[in-house]
């Protein structure tokens, strides 16, 4: 549990990243997994899946199927694994891939498979994303089979979304939510229905050799009520690392960031955070400073709350 | 054309006809098992007296085992214990790090690539004074090529330096439990866990596929089960795809393969339906000596790993509960759509918990598709209880207890993993047969040599590797352990009506000893000589594979 909460400094750019998605069947992780595949343009995600069973590809993206491995047009290979991540993590073609996605199977724990993925240098976890299903996570919460695991899969997230949101009433719904607060109370939640998170608050993408004023494209797609998106001036050299965890660990419903940095040393660094999960790696040549953040509008997440964050560190 | 054996004995594990003298073999079947004035009555015969001096029982039968054992083999042996090898050689258990060091450095002497890898198996340092072994130990081996030693239990492994440095982990700064460190801040060597063996296991020449059986490796398995009278065995957690079936079919339908392989489908990676298609299309291509069409569930971890799934009190060691394998709900739907279309599942559960989590679902699927011999069987069960047995037995279930566990980690148990009073009680074997649950007992070789002479001598005696008696109230007599290791074991397998005893109508698959099992000393059980076997009526002399 301690490993999810611990941040990652990468510096180079050789490891990819890994999005791992957890989280009890039903939760709606196989959905989000459908969103990614049938919507990933421009950038080369490795799915792996425990099983292949509901997944939902349209046909028209299908390039081929060989046993377990299904490659995309655009680039993409979905492949399931098993019994055996590991041995399908060392499988994979890196130098044709941006992105890695693991689906967890309902019973895994996201936070062991963080921590295995720790060990392989070609990898760098970017988060870990817990759907729950808002219907019934309190009743599996108390089953005496699942409510370790539910909880040891809920503590191990950056992220967590709260799923099916659209089957509960208002009250209904604010119950979950606070339910999930106090139980988990350094969590980043956000609340879903049928999985429907855009991919680019929770996927970074494995290239980093364009400006930051491109990287999230969120601005249009996703000015909605529910998300706020603003960009932070960043001027004069931080303690990166600390700049990122500080931003990682202060507002739950800050919900990403991504931007550059200068260091003490005079260098700029690429920060990346997804929930409650920061790295930092070496940012490319000639990039601007600045921080692009994305939160929830009704956590009050605004503009002049993240500046002072970062004025103060 | 039928043949008359005659023997000292025959003991035929047939209640009405408990030992005779001669049985009569037609075309691979038992056609009768009496004194030679009564099977005279089938007519034209040959009497073959090769087995005069020799007592026969039916082929044991070893009903939790992986076939990839053979194919383990190629691999050097480094266990503590003596150990068989399919061609008869005894390896001599090695009961320092030394001797392993100069094991693997016999076998370094004989590669002639400097940077070929080299993997061991079956160590168990928890026996060595030193408790540990380190990349240094391996090093003495060689420094350019990558080595692995497997340990028995199979949770953890030793590499050297060149390993590590292939696996990438050979540097400072790594934190994972999965990978102990040393003084000078870096890995020790040792690898705990599959994914961390896994990372470093493939650099030392350790196959991707631990589970899946090869040709030579089938070949093999067959030699061993011979040697170990044994004539059917099960393959128990197969992924059984399509290449490494046709490998099975080819292999067992040949006339000198000695052996009757039960495979079972296990249920990771696919979803119960996906399963259940997988079975249904596998179970068309069953053979007689080759069968399929079953499944197997893997409930939860191993309890010397930590991973097993135990109610309160937990492990006595603190150490916080294990791992779930499947969702409640997933095991409930395989065991639901199983029962529909009347296909056998066996479920791995180490833990209590994981017991009665089969329980559950087995008695709320049963609700739903009522059976009457469905025979679901619990595989290990270490840990079952007197309450869960009264369940298992208004639920139909059978028990196949890992016996052998006693012998090669009971210590471990009562020292650290359940304690004194949970490791009495572990396999509990006495337990099971007062509830009237079908037991079988089991080696899962190649977690443990395949052997079920010696399991039966683990059930009926229950001594710790260190000699200990431990859990005296659970052992059973020699003969109902001989019981569970042929018409037992046979029952779990839903081939009771086939195999198991040595009765008119049943396979010839005959057991040859030495002695009498029924006789010897029950403490000398496990040393009864093995001549070979004959299998479907085709004699296999062990010295002559």
């Amino acid at each position: 549990m301690q490993a999810s909460c611990s941040p990652s400094v990468v510096s180079g750019n050789a490891a990819l990243p890994v999005t791992i998605v957890g989280g009890y069947l039903g939760s709606g992780k196989t959905t989000l997994i459908n969103h990614v595949l049938n919507s990933a343009t421009g950038c080369r995600y490795a799915v792996l899946v425990n099983d292949f069973g509901e997944l939902a590809i349209d046909a028209q993206l299908i390039e081929s199927e060989k046993g377990d491995v299904i490659s995309l047009s655009g680039g993409c290979v979905c492949c399931s694994y098993g019994n055996d991540l590991t041995s399908a993590l060392l499988q994979l073609d890196t130098t044709t891939i941006d992105q890695v996605i693991i689906e967890a199977s309902g019973v895994a724990l996201p936070g062991a498979i963080a921590g295995s993925l720790s060990l392989l240098s070609a990898f760098m976890v970017s988060s870990i994303v817990v759907l729950v299903d808002s219907t019934s996570v309190e009743e599996q919460s108390s089953d005496r089979y699942l409510a370790d695991t539910i909880g040891r899969q809920l503590a191990a997230a950056d992220l967590v979304l709260i799923n099916k949101i659209d089957l509960l009433d208002e009250q209904q719904a604010e119950q979950v939510k606070d339910w999930v607060r106090k139980h988990y109370p350094s969590a980043r939640i956000v609340v879903t229905s049928h999985a429907n998170y855009p991919l680019d608050l929770f996927l970074l993408e494995h290239s980093v050799n364009h400006a930051y004023a491109d990287e999230i494209k969120i601005n249009e797609s996703h000015a909605t009520s529910i998300y706020t998106t603003f960009t932070i001036d960043v001027e004069g050299k931080y303690d990166v690392p600390e700049l990122a965890a500080k931003l990682a660990n202060a507002e739950p419903g800050l919900l990403r960031v991504k931007g550059f940095v200068r260091d003490l040393d005079n260098c700029i660094q690429l920060i990346q955070i997804v929930g409650k999960r920061w790295t930092v790696q070496q940012a490319p040549a000639k990039v601007k400073e600045g921080l692009v953040c994305i939160g929830l509008s009704s956590d009050k997440i605004t503009c002049e709350s993240i500046s002072s964050i970062v004025e103060l560190a | 054309m039928i043949t008359i054996y005659s023997a000292r004995k025959i003991v035929t594990m047939n209640q009405s006809r408990p030992d005779v003298t001669h049985v009569a073999v037609r075309d691979g079947m038992i056609i009768g098992a009496g004194n030679l004035t009564e099977l005279e009555g089938f007519g034209e015969y040959t009497l073959d007296n090769r087995f005069s001096a020799k007592v026969l029982m039916p082929g044991l039968i070893e009903g939790h085992s992986h076939a990839v054992e053979g194919k383990w083999w190629r691999y050097v042996y480094c266990g503590f214990f003596d150990r068989m090898d399919p061609h008869g050689k005894t390896w001599s258990g090695l009961e320092s790090i030394d001797s392993v060091v100069d094991r693997l450095k016999q076998h370094d002497a004989s590669l002639s690539d400097p940077d070929a890898p080299l993997a061991g198996w079956s160590v168990d340092p928890i026996y060595f004074p030193e408790k540990r072994i380190t990349r240094a130990d391996l090093d003495r081996v060689s420094a350019s090529r990558p080595i692995g030693i497997m340990h028995a239990s199979g949770h953890i492994m030793n590499v050297n330096s060149r390993a590590l440095e292939l696996a990438g982990f050979l540097r400072g700064g790594i934190e994972s439990s999965g990978l102990p460190l040393g003084d000078d801040g870096l890995p020790t060597g040792e690898l705990r866990g599959p994914d961390v063996m896994m990372a470093a296991g493939q650099h030392a020449g350790f196959d991707g596929n631990m589970f899946d059986f090869d040709e030579p490796g089938l070949i093999d398995f067959g030699k061993l089960c011979v040697r170990k009278g044994v004539t059917t065995a099960t393959d128990l957690a197969a992924k059984l795809a399509d290449e490494v079936v046709a490998v099975g079919l080819d292999v067992t339908s040949r006339s000198d393969f000695p052996l009757r392989l039960s495979t079972y489908r296990f249920h990771h990676g696919l979803t119960p339906k996906e399963l259940l298609k997988h079975v249904l299309d596998l179970a068309q291509k069953t053979t007689d000596r080759f069968r399929l069409g079953r499944i197997k569930i893997v409930a939860d971890g191993s309890i010397q790993g930590f991973t097993a799934r135990l109610n309160p009190p937990g492990y006595f060691n603190g150490a916080p509960n294990g791992l779930w394998y499947i969702a409640p709900e997933q095991m409930q739907e395989i065991y639901e759509l199983a029962l529909q279309n009347n296909i056998q599942v066996h479920t791995h559960t180490n833990g209590d918990e994981a017991t009665d989590l089969a329980l559950d679902m087995l008695d709320r699927a049963l609700q739903k598709f009522p059976a009457k011999d469905h025979r679901f069987t619990i595989q290990h069960g270490q840990l079952v209880n007197a309450a869960q047995f009264k369940r298992m037995a208004k639920l139909g279930f059978c028990v196949n207890h890992f016996a052998n566990h006693h012998f090669y980690w009971g210590d471990e148990h009562y020292q650290l993993t359940v304690g004194p009073e949970r490791a009495e009680r572990m396999n509990p074997c006495r337990t099971a047969l007062d509830h009237n649950i079908p037991l079988a007992i089991h080696s899962d070789a190649p977690i443990t040599p395949i052997g079920p002479l010696f399991t039966a001598w683990c059930a009926v005696n229950r001594l710790t590797g260190s000699g200990r008696v431990q859990g005296h109230h659970e052992r059973i007599t020699v003969d109902e352990a001989l019981y569970a290791i042929t018409m037992g074991a046979a029952y779990t397998l839903q081939m009771d009506h086939e195999i198991g005893s040595i009765e008119a109508g049943k396979r010839a698959d005959f057991v040859v000893l030495e002695d009498d099992p029924t006789q010897v000393d029950p403490a000398a059980l496990k040393d009864v000589g093995i001549w070979g076997t004959v299998q479907d009526g085709r004699v296999f002399d062990a010295s002559q594979l």
